[in-house]
């Protein structure tokens, strides 16, 4: 089973952990290079009124996806500690 | 003789900031659309040695996804730099050291510009360059492009590289088993063509990963070893440098 699920369907300002991209050659490689790598935290910025694209906060960069690629990357949601 | 020295990056790191200092260059974008490449070159005197510069365009990455990666890749590999400054942003390592790490599979005469050190410092950044520069292998230097900080440091050490008194050990990304058995099988083969003139370990990590595109370069560099630099526009600096 995939844990998590993709990450387009968080909501703006949850904490997401990447667990698995699910996409293949180029695109896969691209993504990785922009810093969808499985372990990394990424947050949910801004979506579009449309709900697409998608913009997520990666190592301190804003980076907008389209739901073709953010459907295929999957993530956890971080617990947030209440104090 | 002259050296050559590349400069790579993620964009917006202040590579063409630190190409204008070390040039004496004013005016300069970053301007390598499509196919026909225009690059940006000037000259540098040191106490020692004259160097060509280039500025690279600023990339994520050096897998030639794209026109821009295509050409900071080739020139890496096919027109082989005397050094290649990695400049990095201070205050983002853990995104830009992913492109570093890609330039030590490359070569290994690379120094590491951490650029944009007054922002750091700012931010109340701390950078433990010892240790970077122990762990990566490199000469690990702190600058600022703009405030005009760790110049002095910088062109010593690029003297002191091309004089052979810097030996450099790049750290190593290791894959998977199965993927380095096949690096293993791979690696003599590529040997046997190319002898030490291209980065063999790189090279097989090519193929395996079917990069076609550079299939077509090797053959390319096979024909004529100048290739990329008959493909690429030559822009010169605009005044006293160059010519
Ligand atoms: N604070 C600070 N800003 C800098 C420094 N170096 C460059 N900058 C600024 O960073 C911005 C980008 O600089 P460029 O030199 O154009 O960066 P680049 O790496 O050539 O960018 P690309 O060509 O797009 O990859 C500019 O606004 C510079 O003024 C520095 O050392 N400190
Ligand atoms: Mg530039």
């Amino acid at each position: 089973m995939i844990e998590g699920k993709p990450i387009y369907q968080y909501q703006v300002g949850d904490q997401l952990q990447i667990t698995s991209i699910k996409l293949k050659n180029v695109m896969r490689r691209r993504l990785l290079d922009l810093g969808f790598v499985p372990g990394v935290t990424i947050e949910v910025v801004q979506k579009s009124p449309l709900g697409d694209p998608v913009a997520f906060k990666v190592f301190h960069t804003t980076i907008a996806l389209r739901k073709e690629e953010s459907s295929l990357i999957y993530a956890k949601k971080m617990n947030r500690e209440v104090i | 003789m002259s050296h050559t020295i590349a400069l790579a990056g993620n964009p917006n790191t202040g590579k063409s900031t630190l190409f204008n200092l070390l040039t004496g260059l004013k005016q300069h974008t970053g301007n390598w659309p499509g196919k026909t490449v225009v690059r940006a070159e000037g000259e540098l005197k040191t106490d020692n040695h004259i160097y060509q510069v280039i500025d690279l365009p600023g990339t994520y990455s050096l897998y030639s996804n794209s026109a821009d990666e295509e050409v900071a890749r080739d020139f890496i590999i096919f027109e082989k730099p005397d050094i290649t400054l990695v400049v990095v942003d201070a205050t983002s390592l853990d995104r830009n050291l992913n492109l570093a790490l890609q330039v030590f599979e490359m070569t290994s005469n690379a120094i590491l510009c951490i650029n944009l050190i007054d922002e750091a410092r700012r931010k109340g950044i701390h950078i433990d360059k010892e240790e970077l520069s122990r762990q990566l292998g490199i000469p690990v230097i702190l600058i600022s492009a703009r405030e005009k900080i760790g110049i002095i440091q910088l062109l010593k050490t690029i003297d002191q590289m091309i004089d052979g008194k810097i030996q450099t050990h790049p750290f190593q990304v290791q894959y998977a088993d199965e993927v380095e058995q096949k690096i293993h099988e791979l690696q003599p083969k590529i040997q046997a063509i190319f002898g030490d003139s291209l980065p063999s370990r790189w090279l097989s990590l090519r193929l395996l990963d079917g990069d076609k595109q550079l299939l077509e370069a090797l053959k390319a560099y096979i024909r004529d070893p100048n290739f990329v630099h008959s493909q690429q526009q030559l822009v010169k600096g605009d005044c006293c440098h160059g010519a």
